[in-house]
């Protein structure tokens, strides 16, 4: 009983990073209707800025990662700016593998950078004792605690502001259609830029949360969770924040009990025909919206 | 009636190309003026090539993306070493086993084409990209805990390690999980490659410039109207699908062939992605243009070995500027007036370019 709580927790904690990674997916899916392959790059390099910031320049793990998100931010208008906004038009395959060109760029900076032996991400939460529950039965770590805080509080946040400002209602407005937004004074690339901006920081965070939890860092960290970040948006329903947050926490739960109770070389497997099945019972994901088509 | 005569004119250009490519490298090799890393290259370009068309079929021709096409090429590779490794005391001949590990990679290949085909088809656009690259992933991930050995019995097979595989002292593992295939005996040539590249683009063309063919490209255009002049979609769908996964396959096993040992973490997704940037950048549905990409951008990153440690990067800023310079519309029209006076050679397909002159028209 103890054992699957605590497969539970660590899926719900696993799920919670896969959540945030997918919300970047899923945002800039839903406003630019392109596939960020570059997205799970984006984690590595946040991860890397609070590498540094906490073991070169001895700065507190806080900075660290504040210093992340803001690089990461940044980073992202980049992109979008000097690689994404000149093919607007362009076919979605050829936004797609610019988007490939981006990570290839950005793992291989970050190889003649940072080189490619491992680097041991410092703990962030290094003063937290692990929580003891029932009598010292169920030890959660404290890691897992930031983790699973983290996710409700950006989640909580995001869906405020979506909901809320002003911003997030323009960002709904192109995502639902771009010319009509337009026509009512919307700046659509600004609007665009910005999404990207807050995909990217949310990147950073979960790229120090992830490498808190397994905290080896080298320049392709960021390349299977980004994967499986995508596959959980999916699973989620792409576009759909809500579907993220669900797909994300799901798949970080099943991955989890596959591996404890089925099997671990699997594991990876039984992820991924978990979400073709669901696919094929509900094929825009678990909150997709269901696009009917005009003839 | 002249326009299926400028269809066979365009085929014979580019079977002409594969066949002079070949003469050329085949002389340059056979007088030495071609350094040990272009010899070394000559396979994998053909294997890729033949990646590159099998992929162009499925992306370009039936319309649909495809993110787990290493997959296929994984499941042809290692059948292919299989049957060639299990067969070497019965069949003497190199060339004939090589023949027939292709024949068993094309075949296991389009049984998992059918197997992901069925369901995957049923789904549209992203999704279908995503369940295909799940596909790919869930290939790798079995392959990655497969042990196979072969004795005087048989062929025996193991999920778990190579001692529960239970075979004879005269054993001997051909495939160790993780670390994949080892000892294996080259028996992949340059000729071999040409031969299969032939092969591959003679399947293909014809199979474009057929009645299937053009229920392929009808569904492409617009599934709904091909869809009410009764041509069922599914069946040639799954048609296209398969016969590329079997394309893939044969790749597969002359690229499994070509290597003493290799490790199933090879086919992983920046495999199948990078065969997409060869068709996307050859020109989707320009079989043609995915050869030259094929052949250039294999070679692209070895002609930068001078830069060491920044080839990656080049190649990654080439392909970023490479989609931004050709999808920006002054620039494609100077470019292809500026290529279109120099030759004919690189110009679209008559199909796609009426496809675009109307689309101008229409801004």
């Amino acid at each position: 009983m103890m054992g699957i709580l605590s497969n539970l927790i660590s899926g719900i904690s696993l799920g919670s990073i896969y959540a945030i990674i997918a919300l970047g997916y899923t945002m800039v899916y839903g406003i630019a209707k392109m596939l960020n392959f570059a997205h799970g790059d984006v984690i590595m390099v946040g991860a890397y800025i609070c590498y540094c910031a906490i073991s070169y320049l001895g700065l507190p793990p806080l900075v660290g990662i504040v210093m992340a998100i803001c690089v990461c931010t940044v980073l992202g208008i980049v992109i979008e700016g000097l690689a994404y906004k000149p093919l607007r038009s362009a076919p979605s395959l050829a936004v797609l593998i610019t988007a490939i060109g981006v990570s290839y760029f950005l793992q291989n900076s970050a190889l003649l950078i940072w080189k490619s032996d491992p680097k041991v991400f410092p703990s962030i939460v290094k003063s937290m004792q692990p929580v003891q529950l029932f009598g010292g039965q169920l030890a959660i770590s404290g890691i897992t605690i930031v983790t699973v805080l983290c996710c409700v509080v950006v989640m909580t946040c995001l869906t405020l502001f979506i909901s809320k400002s002003k911003t997030g209602k323009a960002m709904r407005a192109v995502s639902e259609d771009k010319v009509a937004a337009q026509l009512m004074g919307i700046n659509v690339n600004g609007t665009i830029s910005v999404t990207f901006a807050i995909g990217s920081g949310l990147a950073a965070v979960a790229g120090v949360l992830l490498c808190s939890a397994y905290p080896t860092l080298i320049p392709t960290t960021g390349a299977m969770p980004g994967i499986k970040a995508f596959t959980a948006a999916v699973f989620g329903g792409i576009g759909s924040i809500p579907g993220a947050m669900l797909g994300g926490i799901l798949l970080g739960i099943i991955e989890l009990f596959a591996k404890s109770y089925i099997s671990t070389q699997f594991s990876d497997a039984i992820v991924f025909a978990v979400l073709i099945i669901v696919l094929l019972i509900k094929p825009t994901g678990l909150l997709g919206k269901k696009v009917s088509e005009k003839v | 009636m002249k326009s299926v005569k400028k269809t066979r004119r365009k085929d014979f250009i580019t079977y002409g190309i594969v066949v002079i490519a070949f003469i050329v490298m085949q002389a340059l090799v056979m007088t030495g003026h071609i350094s040990n890393s272009l010899k070394n290259q000559l396979i994998p370009i053909c294997v890729y090539i033949c990646m590159a068309v099998s992929l162009n079929l499925v992306v370009g021709v039936l319309g649909d993306l495809s993110l787990g096409h290493a997959g296929f090429m994984s499941v042809g590779a290692f059948t292919g070493i299989i049957v060639a490794m299990s067969l070497q005391n019965a069949i003497p001949s190199g060339a004939l086993r090589l023949v027939l590990a292709i024949a068993a990679g094309a075949l296991t290949a389009a049984v998992a084409g059918i197997l992901v085909g069925v369901p995957v088809l049923r789904l549209r656009g992203d999704y279908l990209a995503i369940v295909t690259l799940a596909f790919g992933e869930i290939i790798k991930n079995i392959i990655t805990n497969l042990y196979v050995g072969v004795d005087g019995n048989g062929i025996h097979f193991s999920f778990k390690d190579a001692m529960s595989m239970g075979m004879g002292l005269d054993g001997k593992a051909i495939i160790n999980g993780p670390i994949g295939a080892v000892g294996v005996t080259k028996l992949s040539t340059f000729t071999a490659g040409f031969i299969l590249i032939m092969v591959i683009l003679f399947i293909t063309l014809n199979l474009i410039n057929s009645r299937t063919g053009r229920a392929i490209k009808a569904i492409r255009d617009n599934r709904i109207a091909a869809e009410s002049v009764g041509i069922n979609v599914t069946k040639y769908k799954l048609m296209a699908f398969v016969i590329s996964a079997a394309m893939a396959g044969m790749a597969g096993a002359l690229y499994g062939l070509n290597y003493s040992g290799l490790a199933a973490k090879k086919f992983d997704f920046n495999t199948s992605i990078l065969v997409l940037v060869f068709v996307v950048l050859g020109g989707i549905g320009n079989i043609r243009g995915s050869i030259i990409a094929a052949t250039v951008l294999t070679v692209l990153p070895e002609a930068l070995r001078q830069f060491s440690d920044y080839r990656m990067l080049i190649y990654a800023i080439v392909l970023i500027l490479v989609m931004i310079v050709t999808n920006n519309p002054l620039l494609r029209s100077v470019a292809d007036r500026f290529i279109g006076s120099l030759t004919g050679l690189f110009r679209k397909k008559p199909a796609s370019q009426t496809a675009e002159g109307g689309a101008d028209n229409g801004k």
